[in-house]
Formats: structure tokens, C-alpha cells, sequence
């Protein structure tokens, strides 16, 4: 392996998070975080998929011709979206029937393709599953931040658990809109941002001396 | 098939469930391509353009070779790839006979390969539609939808360059809640029925 796990681990989860850094997969992130459970689900189902194509990408990634490798990148992601998308009709019916959607379109979602290209096509197969694995995580994290807050507050709940209405409080209906998904989204995007800005202010001055 | 039902599909397609505000479908170039109306405009027309066509085909191919030998679990893969090419051939074809509007969507149409706003399209016409036209008005109806959104959008955009928001809200951020300021404008149209799942 060419990298240390560690650094993979930083790179998904934090530094290179491809939802609060790189902004790749919005549709899916916005669309799935109403709730812990969706969010939760659906960054597996990513997750899964994620390693599954890096791996079998980075094993092709001589065999590929250059000149058509994002149409066998697209053939290699459909196969394995579709192979998920049926054990999920298959054992878990009701997830598969909220995220919808959402299941086949991660054929088209740009996290998955832009690994391929920037990472598995020119890496070894361990590297890209460790990759495949963290990036996945590292959406997983993003999607259940968002959709945490926008079940607290849009329904009173945590994992369908009522949380609210013990303490007598009602839950605010705008975090079930679409407009809210944007809104939450930018402001834990802005909060990551303000929080990894201050973490690198605090090393920097360490590394100048 | 009336044209009153064809109207109310276009109708709900372009404002009511509005691709971008109100189904996430094409967010990506959405938040990507709408620094400035022109380009944003070049990005809505190439979409449209190749929606409209993709829903057609789609249709037709789920009519006519998937559904006969049961092979919908195959639509995904089966749909993407009709996609892929479909979109090479458009460049290829509009090069070669009408090279203004080449020149005008020329460097989007690669990009629109991976918009899940096509694939989105032709899956939910599949889903939700039974005849050909139905399925041609939802896709042209639903990508005039983003069409509107990525317009009304870059022309928010132009003016939040000279907005002055807290450091770490600038760029991104700043921009989503923007974009969720205009979705919260698209859902007074549903009047927030909430009793609808968006999916």
C-alpha cells in the first residue's frame, strides 16, 4: 500500500469529505437527510457500492483504454448500483421504499465517478478499497449530520425515538421542506469550515518554528 | 390522452415538483454552472434538449425490448448507457448539421452524461407514465423545470458576489442557503403538502 490507513481516514472523513469539501453528491445528500434512518441507509448503500466499484476499477485500470474508460466506468458503478438496488428491494423493502429513487441514481453521482477517474484508475487495489471505504464514510458522516438536525427538529425524533414530546416542545414543520435540506446543508458545511480553519490555525504557527 | 392532462403534467413538472427545488434531481451542474446567466442558459438549453430526447427513447426501449422479455431489472444499467450514447451521438450530429447550436452547447453536453437530472427523468417517466407523449411532455416539461430554476439562480448569484457574509459561510455555504431561500419561493406553488412524499 502506497498510503498509511490514516491518511485515508483523514482524507474521507475530514480533509477531503466529499460532501463539505468537495461539494460531489448533492442531489442524494440533500434528498435522503430527512431522517437518520434514510441517511444512515443510504451512505451504506453508497459506502458499499463505493469500495466494490474502486476495487473492481482499480483491478481493470490497465486493461481499460483511455479513450473509453468513463463508459466502463458507468458499466462496472451500474452493475453493482443494480446488484444493491435488488437485495435492497429484496430484504429491506421499506428503506429501499423511502430512498427510492435515489438507489439507481448513484449510478450517476459524481462521488463514485470522480473516485474512479482521481483515484482507482491509478492505484493499487488495497489503496482504492481504503479509499473506496473512507469516502464512503466520510458521506455517511456527512448525510446523518444533516439529517440528524433535520429530524430533531422537523419531526422531534432521533432514529424515529420521539424526542420532542417529552420535553413538551413541537417540532418545527419547515426542516420537512426541500428549502431546509439547503439551508441545513450550507450551515453544517459553513460550521465544518469554521471548525477544520481553526483547527489548521492553531498547527500552523507549530510548523513554522 | 387530452390535452388538458398533458397540460397539468407539464404544469407540475415545471413549477410544482420542480427538479431542483423541490426532487433534488441536477443539483451538481445546478450549483455548478450558474455563476453567470449565459452559461447557465447554454447548460438549461443543452439539458433540455437532451431530456426531452433521452425520455422518448428510454420510453420506447422500456416498451419495446425490456418490458417484453421482463428485463426491468436491467433499466438502470439499460437506460444509462442509451444515455451515454445518446448524448455522443447529439455531438456528433449537431458538429456535423447544425454547427450554431453546436458551438452554443457545444462544452455542456459531455457534462450531461452524469446529470441525474436525465437519469431521473427517464426513470420516473417509466415509473409514472403509459403512453410515449406523456412521457416526451414530463421530460421537456420537468428540464424547462431546471431550465427556470438554474436561470432564476445564476441571477441570484450574480448578485451574492457582492454580498460580504462571515468567512467561513463564503463560497459554498452561503450559496446553499441562497438556493434554499429560492426552493422556500418554489414551495409556496405546492402550498407545502406535506401529506406528499416528494419521492
Amino acid at each position: 500500500m502506497k498510503y498509511p490507513i490514516t491518511k485515508h481516514l483523514k482524507d474521507g472523513l475530514l480533509e477531503n469529505n466529499p460532501v463539505f469539501v468537495q461539494f460531489l453528491g448533492m442531489c442524494s445528500a440533500l434528498a435522503v437527510s430527512t431522517s437518520v434512518i434514510n441517511g444512515l441507509g443510504m451512505g451504506l448503500a453508497m459506502t458499499a457500492i463505493l469500495i466494490c466499484s474502486n476495487v473492481f476499477i482499480s483491478l481493470l485500470r490497465k486493461l481499460i483504454p483511455n479513450e473509453v474508460r468513463i463508459a466502463c466506468y458507468i458499466v462496472v458503478i451500474s452493475t453493482f448500483v443494480t446488484a444493491v438496488d435488488l437485495l435492497l428491494k429484496a430484504y429491506i423493502p421499506s428503506l429501499s421504499a423511502s430512498l427510492g429513487l435515489f438507489i439507481p441514481l448513484i449510478v450517476v453521482n459524481c462521488i463514485i465517478l470522480a473516485r474512479a477517474e482521481a483515484f482507482a484508475s491509478k492505484n493499487g487495489v488495497l489503496d482504492s478499497l481504503f479509499d473506496g471505504l473512507f469516502m464512503g464514510l466520510g458521506y455517511t458522516f456527512a448525510l446523518i449530520s444533516v439529517s440528524l438536525i433535520r429530524e430533531l427538529f422537523g419531526s422531534g425524533t432521533i432514529f424515529g425515538i420521539p424526542v420532542f414530546d417529552p420535553l413538551g416542545l413541537q417540532p418545527l414543520l419547515f426542516f420537512q421542506t426541500p428549502a431546509s435540506a439547503f439551508i441545513t446543508l450550507g450551515v453544517v458545511t459553513a460550521l465544518v469550515k469554521a471548525i477544520t480553519n481553526r483547527v489548521r490555525a492553531r498547527k500552523a504557527p507549530k510548523i513554522k518554528i | 390522452m387530452d390535452l388538458a392532462n398533458l397540460l397539468l403534467i407539464a404544469f407540475s413538472a415545471i413549477i410544482v415538483e420542480n427538479f431542483i427545488f423541490s426532487r433534488f434531481l441536477g443539483v451538481c451542474p445546478f450549483l455548478g454552472v450558474s455563476n453567470n446567466p449565459s452559461t447557465a442558459f447554454g447548460m438549461g438549453l443543452a439539458v433540455t434538449f437532451v431530456i426531452t430526447i433521452s425520455n422518448l427513447m428510454t420510453f420506447g426501449i422500456n416498451e419495446l425490448i425490456l418490458k417484453p422479455y421482463r428485463l426491468e431489472f436491467l433499466q438502470t444499467i439499460a437506460f444509462i448507457l442509451v444515455i451515454a450514447v445518446l448524448v455522443q451521438l447529439l455531438e456528433m450530429f449537431l458538429k456535423r448539421f447544425v454547427p450554431v447550436l453546436y458551438h452554443a452547447l457545444g462544452i455542456y453536453l459531455p457534462l450531461i452524461t452524469t446529470n441525474c437530472a436525465v437519469l431521473g427523468a427517464a426513470l420516473l417517466a417509466v415509473e409514472s407514465y403509459t403512453s410515449v407523449l406523456e412521457a416526451t411532455v414530463f421530460g421537456f416539461a420537468s428540464a424547462i423545470g431546471f431550465l427556470v430554476a438554474i436561470l432564476i439562480f445564476a441571477g441570484v448569484r450574480e448578485r451574492l458576489v457582492f454580498a460580504d457574509p462571515p468567512k467561513s459561510f463564503g463560497g459554498m455555504p452561503i450559496t446553499l442557503i441562497a438556493a434554499g431561500l429560492c426552493a422556500m419561493a418554489f414551495s409556496g406553488f405546492s402550498g407545502i403538502d406535506l401529506t406528499k412524499s416528494i419521492f
